[in-house]
């Protein structure tokens, strides 16, 4: 494998970290205001994720990092094409990460009750958005010859994205509804338990026209054949399988299963890209490649170093972080904030 | 406006913005690890109360800083794609490293300090209010280390028409970093030593309950603010004499020094006509500039219309000239403002050790308003630093209008600056709404915990 390569993968697993990890606190935030009735349940609710969220958008910064560094036209022709998904992502996610920090820092309720939205909104946008973005990156943008980005705002908003950003929307929701499930007690874990029953079938249904409608729109089976492999088989078994775990009551696995949905999800679009970054609608030869988007060799090399040192260590800590806050959490929890 | 204006205005003002809640950030995150460190080490109890009280601030401050980065670290493919085309393969790197050595580390152990009171032990405990103080700094470092790139391009060579890095650690040791980077980290200890020393200030004129903790807090912030303001005035000379050497247009356009001189004189105050280069009103103090370049009376220090010239020469026909008034206006504000927090905290100092916390309240009132001093000192030494680079974005190497995306138009700018500048503005009310809630409250609000 090159280096050109394994920067693929690397950026691959970078994003597939980022939505396993994000996916479920853009869920419980979306979850928020529906299951919590009261001040305390909120509360409660986002404490399930207060520890983590901050650590699991990192996955997203050191993604976009990491394109800069090692696919700099990748970076440059996706942000700039992308312009206006990303400013209202970005717009999202401003509002979403001071909404953890100021709801409770004032009593009154309509303070509250705006910032409890304002996390809703920052994590439905979101969750909406990289559907949006993940179809059109393997249906194919128009890019010139010169790597530019040559549509608008409105080429972003077909049916098909739009299909793939209520798949992303239904399936991190659902990944929350598991996690709530799995990290609270008594009345909310029944009811997170109940939503995640009744959001497993839209969302299995979602997946399956989103990959069927994959077929006519995308080359990517094309390319990959009738038998797509292994990986997108993984991600439909997964997910059937976790809707008679959730029913029977085995909420870990449950989340283990949505998260294989996830990952293999984003692998099988990764695979269905490469070797290309961003696919050109406009002629295929003006597609953005691993090679012809790159750093140089040199750039790649001190890079692939750096990884190879501090990826391990991360994992290693952000990991101890959710063993040492690997209890559930009650009302009667110390809700230290 | 045309869509590059727009681009520069959207920077300016997005980054200006997260500079704002930075330096606080940087430098209350060692105090907060200090405070904590104290009360491990000595149990004293209005240790904790300290720790507990400024750590609040310090979260409310922390949350803006961190989502107004989120936008930086997009912005340059957004709106500088042809920037992050041409530097990527050596700009992108810092970016990258950033994120994984300093952002994983400072967001993953501040969930666990916030979070962990409980969970781990005191000594742990503290132990993660470092690390979160390290990761901060770190970040700071890394992204000085891709600003000062563009300060002082090292470690490339142009090849396949764009900067290609032939050099990691001329990157890191890169001069220009080991004069920035202390520059804003000194800067970090100031603003946050300003931070606590006025709010202690406004609770000890109040006579508010607990005075204890506001005393202690401003002990610790004199010497603190001390330490920091000194060190980052004695670094900013040293930088003045780097800046001297490898950027002497900025340095000229500091001083509005039209001509070579030698020695040259140091303006105290100068109107000047800009178009036609030269000065309309000017108190010089002669040779003072040469010695403050040299440490000696004598040496040319080059002018503006002599590096004109050379860089006409160098770089081809075109304006080589920096916005003169801004940039000799901010460098004045923020030297100027460093030399006034200096003497307002060494009264502080004279007082405190003379044993005495009994301060006048003219001097309090002082106090409680030189919050905001290193604030504007922060920001007019960036609006300084970047607006006399121009009309550089990467020195010497590529200009900003070619640094621009393509692919963004100019109503698409517009839509997304007027939306951050919107958000950016109710943020900062809520900012400052909260920030003046709790510190007004004082440790009553964070002992017992609120909910």
């Amino acid at each position: 494998m090159d280096l050109n390569t394994l920067w693929f993968v690397l950026i691959a697993v970078l994003f597939i970290g980022f939505f396993f990890l994000e996916g479920f606190d853009y869920g419980v935030g979306i979850l928020m205001p529906f299951l919590g009735k009261d001040d305390r349940t909120r509360r409660v609710i986002i404490n399930t994720i207060g520890t983590f969220w901050d650590g699991n958008e990192v996955w997203l910064l050191t993604a976009g990092g990491a394109m800069f560094a090692a696919f700099p036209h990748w970076y440059a022709t996706m942000f700039s094409g992308f312009y206006l998904p990303l400013v209202l992502m970005l717009l999202a996610l401003i509002i979403r990460g001071v909404s953890f920090e100021y709801r409770s820092k004032d009593e009154s309720p309509r303070w509250r009750t705006f910032w409890d939205w304002m996390l809703f909104t920052g994590s439905f946008v979101p969750a909406l958005l990289w559907g949006v973005a993940m179809a059109n990156l393997i249906r194919g943008v128009p890019i010139d010859g010169n790597m530019q980005y040559t549509g608008g705002f409105f080429n972003l908003l077909n049916l098909y994205s739009l299909v793939g950003g209520l798949t992303s929307l239904a399936l991190f929701t659902l990944h929350g509804a598991i996690f709530l499930n799995l990290k609270t007690v008594g009345d909310l874990r029944e009811k997170s338990r109940a939503v995640a029953q009744k959001l497993w079938l839209p969302t299995t249904a979602l997946i399956f026209i989103f990959t069927i409608y994959g077929y006519f729109e995308t080359d990517m089976f094309t390319r990959l054949g009738v038998d797509p492999g292994v990986v997108p088989i993984l991600a439909g078994v997964a997910i059937l399988l976790s809707g008679w775990l959730i029913r029977n009551n085995y909420s870990g696995w449950a989340f283990i299963m949505t998260g294989i949905t996830i990952a293999a999800s984003v692998t099988t679009i990764f695979m269905g890209l490469f070797p290309r970054v961003m696919v050109s609608s406009l002629n295929d030869a003006w597609s953005l490649t691993i090679y012809t988007a790159s750093s140089s060799d040199y750039t790649l090399k001190v890079m692939s170093i750096i990884a190879l040192i501090f990826v391990p260590i991360v994992l290693i800590y952000q990991s101890w972080t959710y063993w040492i806050f690997r209890q559930r959490i009650s009302h009667e929890s110390e809700l230290e904030y | 406006m045309d869509a590059l204006m727009l681009a520069r205005w959207q920077f300016a003002i997005t980054t200006v913005y997260h500079f704002f809640f930075v330096p606080l950030t940087l430098g209350l995150s060692i105090a907060v690890a200090i405070m904590e460190t104290i009360y491990v080490r000595t149990g004293k109890e209005e240790y904790k109360r300290m720790t507990k009280f400024w750590g609040k601030l310090f979260l409310i401050n922390f949350a803006i800083g961190v989502v107004t980065g989120i936008v930086q670290e997009f912005q340059f493919g957004m709106n500088w794609s042809e920037y992050s085309r041409f530097v990527g393969d050596i700009f992108g790197a810092p970016l990258a490293i950033e994120a994984l050595l300093a952002f994983f580390l400072e967001s993953t152990f501040l969930g666990i300090w916030i979070f962990g009171w409980e969970k781990l032990s005191r000594k742990m405990h503290a132990i993660t209010m470092w690390i979160v103080a390290i990761g901060s700094n770190l970040s700071a470092l890394w992204i000085l280390i891709a600003n000062s790139f563009m300060q002082q391009p090292v470690g490339y060579v142009i090849r396949n028409g764009r900067a290609e890095m032939s050099d990691f650690f001329a990157l890191l040791t890169n001069g220009h970093v080991w004069v920035q980077f202390p520059h804003v980290f000194f800067a970090g200890m100031c603003t946050a030593a300003f931070f606590i020393l006025g709010i202690s200030a406004w609770h000890l004129f109040k006579k508010s309950e607990d005075a204890l903790v506001y005393q202690k807090s401003f002990k610790f912030g004199v010497v603190y603010g001390l330490i920091g303001t000194l060190m980052v005035i004695l670094v900013g000379h040293s930088q003045a004499q780097y800046m001297i050497k490898i950027q002497p247009m900025k340095m000229a356009a500091a001083e509005a020094l039209w001509q070579n001189e030698n020695p040259a004189a140091m303006s105290l105050f100068t109107i000047g006509n800009e178009k036609e280069r030269k000065d309309v009103f000017a108190i010089r103090v002669p040779a003072l500039l040469s010695f403050l370049a040299y440490n000696r009376f004598e040496g040319e220090v080059k002018g503006i219309n002599d590096i004109q010239q050379e860089y006409e020469q160098l770089y081809g026909p075109g304006n080589y000239v920096p916005p003169v008034a801004i940039s000799y206006w901010t460098f004045r504000i923020m030297t100027g403002l460093g030399f006034v927090m200096l003497f307002m905290l060494l009264f502080g100092l004279f007082k405190v050790l003379k044993g005495s916390m009994d301060f006048a309240p003219l001097y309090l009132k002082l106090m409680i308003g030189g919050i905001a001093l290193p604030y504007l000192a922060n920001s007019t030494g960036w609006i300084f630093t970047e607006i006399a680079r121009q009309p550089w974005a990467v020195f010497g190497v590529m200009r900003v209008e070619e640094a621009v995306s393509v692919a963004v138009s100019s109503g698409e700018v517009f839509f997304s600056l007027i939306a951050f500048t919107l958000l950016y503005g109710s943020l900062m009310a809520a900012t400052v709404y909260l920030l003046k809630k709790y510190a007004v409250a004082g440790t009553s609000e964070v002992i017992p915990e609120a909910h």
